[in-house]
Protein backbone atom coordinates (compact mmCIF):
# COMPACT_ATOMS: atom_id res chain seq x y z
CA UNK A 1 0.00 0.00 0.00
CA UNK A 2 1.27 3.35 -1.15
CA UNK A 3 1.86 6.18 2.04
CA UNK A 4 -1.54 7.61 3.08
CA UNK A 5 -0.39 11.16 2.62
CA UNK A 6 0.59 9.92 -0.94
CA UNK A 7 -2.93 8.75 -1.29
CA UNK A 8 -4.43 12.24 -0.01
CA UNK A 9 -2.09 14.21 -2.15
CA UNK A 10 -3.02 12.29 -5.50
CA UNK A 11 -6.71 12.43 -4.65
CA UNK A 12 -6.91 16.32 -3.93
CA UNK A 13 -4.91 17.13 -6.80
CA UNK A 14 -7.06 15.10 -9.05
CA UNK A 15 -10.44 16.57 -7.79
CA UNK A 16 -9.19 19.91 -8.32
CA UNK A 17 -7.80 19.70 -11.55
CA UNK A 18 -10.49 17.68 -12.47
CA UNK A 19 -12.90 20.12 -11.72
CA UNK A 20 -11.57 22.49 -14.93
CA UNK A 21 -13.20 20.04 -17.07
CA UNK A 22 -16.11 21.44 -16.86
CA UNK A 23 -14.94 24.54 -18.04
CA UNK A 24 -13.39 22.54 -21.16
CA UNK A 25 -16.52 20.94 -21.74
CA UNK A 26 -18.25 24.54 -22.12
CA UNK A 27 -15.42 25.64 -24.18
CA UNK A 28 -15.07 23.01 -26.59
CA UNK A 29 -19.11 23.25 -26.87
CA UNK A 30 -18.44 26.93 -27.40
CA UNK A 31 -16.55 26.51 -30.40
CA UNK A 32 -18.94 24.36 -31.89
CA UNK A 33 -17.97 20.60 -31.19
CA UNK A 34 -20.66 18.20 -29.85
CA UNK A 35 -20.91 16.51 -26.91
CA UNK A 36 -19.94 13.34 -28.22
CA UNK A 37 -16.81 15.08 -29.46
CA UNK A 38 -16.02 17.15 -26.50
CA UNK A 39 -15.79 14.02 -24.06
CA UNK A 40 -13.65 12.24 -26.87
CA UNK A 41 -11.21 15.12 -27.00
CA UNK A 42 -11.12 14.60 -22.43
CA UNK A 43 -10.54 10.68 -23.56
CA UNK A 44 -7.80 10.49 -26.39
CA UNK A 45 -6.21 13.75 -25.73
CA UNK A 46 -6.36 14.07 -22.20
CA UNK A 47 -3.95 16.97 -21.52
CA UNK A 48 -5.59 20.02 -20.26
CA UNK A 49 -3.94 23.05 -21.80
CA UNK A 50 -3.27 21.46 -25.29
CA UNK A 51 -7.46 20.84 -25.57
CA UNK A 52 -8.18 24.31 -24.47
CA UNK A 53 -5.37 25.29 -27.26
CA UNK A 54 -7.33 23.34 -30.18
CA UNK A 55 -10.95 24.89 -29.23
CA UNK A 56 -9.80 27.81 -28.72
CA UNK A 57 -8.13 28.28 -32.24
CA UNK A 58 -11.32 26.77 -33.76
CA UNK A 59 -13.05 29.58 -31.79
CA UNK A 60 -11.17 31.89 -33.24
CA UNK A 61 -11.96 30.78 -36.84
CA UNK A 62 -8.52 29.00 -37.51
CA UNK A 63 -7.85 26.22 -39.56
CA UNK A 64 -7.96 23.04 -38.48
CA UNK A 65 -4.33 22.82 -39.02
CA UNK A 66 -3.44 25.48 -36.50
CA UNK A 67 -5.66 23.96 -34.11
CA UNK A 68 -4.03 20.74 -34.45
CA UNK A 69 -0.26 22.87 -34.19
CA UNK A 70 -1.02 25.07 -31.26
CA UNK A 71 -2.43 22.06 -29.38
CA UNK A 72 0.88 19.78 -30.49
CA UNK A 73 3.36 22.92 -28.87
CA UNK A 74 1.79 23.01 -25.82
CA UNK A 75 1.73 19.15 -25.24
CA UNK A 76 5.77 19.18 -25.88
CA UNK A 77 6.29 19.36 -22.25
CA UNK A 78 4.70 15.91 -21.57
CA UNK A 79 7.47 14.80 -23.71
CA UNK A 80 9.89 15.76 -21.41
CA UNK A 81 7.81 14.65 -18.34
CA UNK A 82 8.00 11.16 -19.76
CA UNK A 83 11.73 11.18 -20.36
CA UNK A 84 11.67 11.93 -16.17
CA UNK A 85 9.30 9.06 -15.42
CA UNK A 86 10.03 5.89 -17.87
CA UNK A 87 13.17 5.46 -15.62
CA UNK A 88 10.93 5.48 -12.42
CA UNK A 89 8.68 3.95 -13.58
CA UNK A 90 10.30 0.86 -15.66
CA UNK A 91 7.00 -0.52 -17.82
CA UNK A 92 6.32 -2.02 -21.14
CA UNK A 93 3.94 -2.83 -23.47
CA UNK A 94 -0.09 -2.15 -22.49
CA UNK A 95 0.88 -0.08 -18.96
CA UNK A 96 4.01 1.98 -20.78
CA UNK A 97 1.29 2.74 -23.10
CA UNK A 98 -1.22 4.00 -20.14
CA UNK A 99 1.86 5.47 -18.51
CA UNK A 100 2.60 7.47 -21.33
CA UNK A 101 -1.51 9.15 -21.72
CA UNK A 102 -1.48 9.57 -18.29
CA UNK A 103 1.57 11.36 -18.17
CA UNK A 104 0.66 15.34 -17.72
CA UNK A 105 1.56 18.10 -15.09
CA UNK A 106 -0.30 16.82 -12.29
CA UNK A 107 0.66 13.37 -12.17
CA UNK A 108 4.49 14.27 -13.02
CA UNK A 109 4.28 16.99 -10.19
CA UNK A 110 2.61 14.24 -7.33
CA UNK A 111 5.19 12.10 -8.35
CA UNK A 112 8.51 14.34 -8.18
CA UNK A 113 6.64 15.98 -4.81
CA UNK A 114 6.71 12.29 -3.51
CA UNK A 115 10.52 12.30 -3.19
CA UNK A 116 11.60 12.05 -0.16
CA UNK A 117 8.78 9.20 0.51
CA UNK A 118 10.65 6.85 -2.12
CA UNK A 119 10.38 5.74 -5.41
CA UNK A 120 7.35 3.41 -4.46
CA UNK A 121 5.55 6.32 -2.65
CA UNK A 122 6.64 8.17 -6.20
CA UNK A 123 5.36 5.32 -8.41
CA UNK A 124 2.15 5.65 -6.25
CA UNK A 125 1.64 9.47 -6.68
CA UNK A 126 1.97 9.12 -10.72
CA UNK A 127 -0.31 6.09 -10.72
CA UNK A 128 -2.97 7.51 -8.44
CA UNK A 129 -2.76 11.19 -9.99
CA UNK A 130 -2.92 10.12 -13.38
CA UNK A 131 -6.11 7.65 -12.98
CA UNK A 132 -7.67 10.40 -10.71
CA UNK A 133 -7.12 13.33 -13.10
CA UNK A 134 -8.48 10.93 -15.98
CA UNK A 135 -11.40 10.16 -14.00
CA UNK A 136 -12.43 13.23 -12.88
CA UNK A 137 -11.44 15.37 -15.56
CA UNK A 138 -13.87 12.93 -17.87
CA UNK A 139 -16.74 13.16 -15.63
CA UNK A 140 -16.29 17.10 -15.31
CA UNK A 141 -16.19 17.46 -19.17
CA UNK A 142 -19.36 15.45 -19.54
CA UNK A 143 -21.21 17.70 -17.09
CA UNK A 144 -19.79 21.46 -18.33
CA UNK A 145 -20.23 20.25 -22.10
CA UNK A 146 -24.04 18.60 -21.43
CA UNK A 147 -24.33 22.37 -18.96
CA UNK A 148 -23.15 24.34 -22.30
CA UNK A 149 -25.39 22.51 -24.28
CA UNK A 150 -28.68 23.72 -22.81
CA UNK A 151 -27.67 27.14 -22.29
CA UNK A 152 -27.54 28.19 -25.22
CA UNK A 153 -25.98 31.48 -26.89
CA UNK A 154 -22.33 31.78 -25.36
CA UNK A 155 -22.13 35.29 -25.32
CA UNK A 156 -25.56 35.14 -23.26
CA UNK A 157 -23.91 33.18 -20.47
CA UNK A 158 -20.75 34.88 -20.43
CA UNK A 159 -19.35 31.45 -21.87
CA UNK A 160 -17.34 34.02 -24.64
CA UNK A 161 -15.37 35.52 -21.56
CA UNK A 162 -14.98 32.48 -19.63
CA UNK A 163 -12.87 31.06 -22.18
CA UNK A 164 -9.89 33.58 -21.94
CA UNK A 165 -10.51 33.56 -18.36
CA UNK A 166 -9.72 30.00 -18.22
CA UNK A 167 -6.67 30.49 -20.52
CA UNK A 168 -5.74 33.93 -17.86
CA UNK A 169 -5.95 30.96 -15.35
CA UNK A 170 -4.06 28.38 -16.53
CA UNK A 171 -1.04 31.10 -17.28
CA UNK A 172 -1.38 32.92 -14.20
CA UNK A 173 0.64 30.30 -11.83
CA UNK A 174 3.36 30.15 -14.29
CA UNK A 175 4.19 33.31 -14.12
CA UNK A 176 7.02 32.46 -10.99
CA UNK A 177 9.26 35.38 -11.93
CA UNK A 178 9.44 39.31 -13.48
CA UNK A 179 11.30 37.68 -16.43
CA UNK A 180 8.24 35.46 -17.18
CA UNK A 181 5.68 37.94 -16.51
CA UNK A 182 7.34 40.39 -18.92
CA UNK A 183 7.73 37.23 -21.55
CA UNK A 184 3.71 36.82 -21.16
CA UNK A 185 3.32 40.62 -21.73
CA UNK A 186 5.66 40.41 -24.84
CA UNK A 187 3.56 37.16 -26.04
CA UNK A 188 0.46 39.17 -25.80
CA UNK A 189 1.30 42.43 -27.34
CA UNK A 190 2.97 40.36 -29.93
CA UNK A 191 -0.49 38.52 -31.02
CA UNK A 192 -2.29 41.75 -31.28
CA UNK A 193 0.11 43.12 -33.26
CA UNK A 194 -0.09 40.08 -36.20
CA UNK A 195 -3.57 39.54 -35.49
CA UNK A 196 -4.60 42.10 -38.46
CA UNK A 197 -1.69 41.03 -40.83
CA UNK A 198 -2.74 36.86 -40.52
CA UNK A 199 -5.61 34.62 -40.99
CA UNK A 200 -7.41 33.78 -37.97
CA UNK A 201 -5.50 31.83 -36.04
CA UNK A 202 -2.16 31.72 -37.24
CA UNK A 203 -1.41 34.37 -35.07
CA UNK A 204 -1.55 32.01 -31.90
CA UNK A 205 1.14 29.75 -33.82
CA UNK A 206 3.01 32.31 -34.82
CA UNK A 207 3.23 33.61 -31.37
CA UNK A 208 5.92 30.53 -30.33
CA UNK A 209 8.35 33.02 -32.12
CA UNK A 210 8.15 34.73 -29.27
CA UNK A 211 9.22 31.77 -27.16
CA UNK A 212 11.97 31.06 -29.07
CA UNK A 213 13.43 33.94 -29.47
CA UNK A 214 13.71 34.81 -25.31
CA UNK A 215 14.97 30.71 -25.04
CA UNK A 216 17.35 30.69 -27.91
CA UNK A 217 20.66 32.40 -26.10
CA UNK A 218 21.45 31.50 -21.88
CA UNK A 219 20.63 34.36 -20.16
CA UNK B 1 -16.03 24.71 -39.55
CA UNK B 2 -17.92 21.96 -40.97
CA UNK B 3 -18.16 18.59 -39.23
CA UNK B 4 -15.50 16.59 -40.96
CA UNK B 5 -12.84 18.95 -40.19
CA UNK B 6 -13.90 19.54 -36.29
CA UNK B 7 -13.37 15.71 -36.39
CA UNK B 8 -10.18 16.35 -38.00
CA UNK B 9 -9.09 18.59 -35.56
CA UNK B 10 -10.45 16.39 -33.00
CA UNK B 11 -8.50 13.10 -33.99
CA UNK B 12 -5.37 14.97 -35.19
CA UNK B 13 -4.90 16.61 -31.32
CA UNK B 14 -5.71 13.26 -29.89
CA UNK B 15 -3.06 11.36 -31.83
CA UNK B 16 -0.03 14.45 -31.82
CA UNK B 17 -0.68 14.55 -28.76
CA UNK B 18 -0.29 10.75 -27.60
CA UNK B 19 2.60 10.54 -29.88
CA UNK B 20 4.53 13.15 -27.96
CA UNK B 21 3.53 11.57 -24.65
CA UNK B 22 4.42 7.88 -25.74
CA UNK B 23 8.04 9.43 -27.32
CA UNK B 24 8.85 10.92 -23.74
CA UNK B 25 8.55 7.51 -22.66
CA UNK B 26 11.11 5.38 -25.33
CA UNK B 27 13.70 7.78 -26.25
CA UNK B 28 16.90 7.49 -24.24
CA UNK B 29 17.15 9.77 -21.80
CA UNK B 30 20.29 12.11 -23.16
CA UNK B 31 17.76 13.29 -26.18
CA UNK B 32 15.62 16.14 -25.75
CA UNK B 33 17.87 17.44 -22.84
CA UNK B 34 19.82 20.02 -24.72
CA UNK B 35 19.91 23.66 -22.45
CA UNK B 36 18.09 25.20 -25.34
CA UNK B 37 15.41 23.17 -26.08
CA UNK B 38 14.53 22.88 -22.32
CA UNK B 39 14.82 26.80 -22.15
CA UNK B 40 12.18 27.31 -25.33
CA UNK B 41 10.06 24.71 -23.86
CA UNK B 42 9.67 26.03 -20.94
CA UNK B 43 8.63 29.23 -22.59
CA UNK B 44 6.34 27.44 -25.34
CA UNK B 45 3.26 27.73 -22.99
CA UNK B 46 3.77 31.48 -21.73
CA UNK B 47 3.72 32.10 -24.99
CA UNK B 48 0.85 30.01 -26.62
CA UNK B 49 -1.44 30.72 -23.39
CA UNK B 50 -0.75 34.52 -23.41
CA UNK B 51 -1.51 34.76 -27.36
CA UNK B 52 -4.59 32.50 -26.46
CA UNK B 53 -5.80 34.76 -23.99
CA UNK B 54 -5.47 37.59 -26.47
CA UNK B 55 -7.10 35.78 -29.58
CA UNK B 56 -9.88 34.40 -27.63
CA UNK B 57 -10.49 37.84 -25.17
CA UNK B 58 -9.88 40.69 -27.93
CA UNK B 59 -10.63 39.45 -31.18
CA UNK B 60 -13.20 38.77 -33.99
CA UNK B 61 -12.03 37.13 -37.41
CA UNK B 62 -9.01 39.39 -37.81
CA UNK B 63 -10.02 42.01 -35.97
CA UNK B 64 -8.86 43.58 -32.57
CA UNK B 65 -12.35 44.48 -30.92
CA UNK B 66 -13.25 45.55 -27.48
CA UNK B 67 -15.82 44.63 -26.05
CA UNK B 68 -17.82 42.92 -23.48
CA UNK B 69 -15.45 40.63 -22.62
CA UNK B 70 -12.92 42.52 -21.66
CA UNK B 71 -15.20 43.19 -18.26
CA UNK B 72 -15.01 40.04 -17.96
CA UNK B 73 -11.68 39.27 -18.41
CA UNK B 74 -10.95 43.02 -16.26
CA UNK B 75 -12.70 40.56 -13.49
CA UNK B 76 -10.64 37.09 -14.04
CA UNK B 77 -8.06 39.22 -13.70
CA UNK B 78 -8.68 41.09 -10.47
CA UNK B 79 -9.70 37.32 -8.74
CA UNK B 80 -6.58 35.88 -9.79
CA UNK B 81 -4.83 38.97 -7.86
CA UNK B 82 -6.73 38.06 -5.12
CA UNK B 83 -5.59 34.48 -5.20
CA UNK B 84 -9.33 33.28 -5.92
CA UNK B 85 -9.35 29.52 -6.90
CA UNK B 86 -9.90 28.84 -10.64
CA UNK B 87 -13.78 27.92 -10.96
CA UNK B 88 -13.87 30.89 -9.34
CA UNK B 89 -12.03 33.02 -11.68
CA UNK B 90 -13.69 31.36 -14.99
CA UNK B 91 -17.53 31.79 -12.86
CA UNK B 92 -16.47 35.29 -11.92
CA UNK B 93 -15.12 36.45 -15.48
CA UNK B 94 -18.54 34.86 -17.39
CA UNK B 95 -21.17 36.76 -14.82
CA UNK B 96 -19.45 40.18 -15.38
CA UNK B 97 -19.11 39.55 -19.22
CA UNK B 98 -22.80 38.26 -19.74
CA UNK B 99 -23.99 41.15 -17.26
CA UNK B 100 -22.20 43.68 -19.92
CA UNK B 101 -23.74 41.69 -22.99
CA UNK B 102 -27.48 42.39 -21.82
CA UNK B 103 -26.67 45.71 -20.58
CA UNK B 104 -25.93 46.32 -23.48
Amino acid sequence: MPPRSTVRDAFSVSLTVGVYGVAFGAASIAAGFSVLQSCLFSLLTFTGASQFAAVGVVASGGAAASAIAAATMLGTRNALYGIQMAPLLQVKGIRRITAAHITIDESTGVALSQAPRGSEAMRAGFWLTGVGVFVFWNIFTLLGALGAKTLGNPASWGLDAAVPAAFLGLLWPRLETTFLRLVAVASMGFALLVTPLLPAGLPIIVTVAVAIAVGWRPR
Amino acid sequence: MSPTMLWIVLLGTSAFSFSIKLLGHSVPQHWLSSARLQRINALIPISLLSALVVAQGFVVKTHVVIDHRLAGLAVALAALFAKAPFPVVVVAAAATSALVYHLH
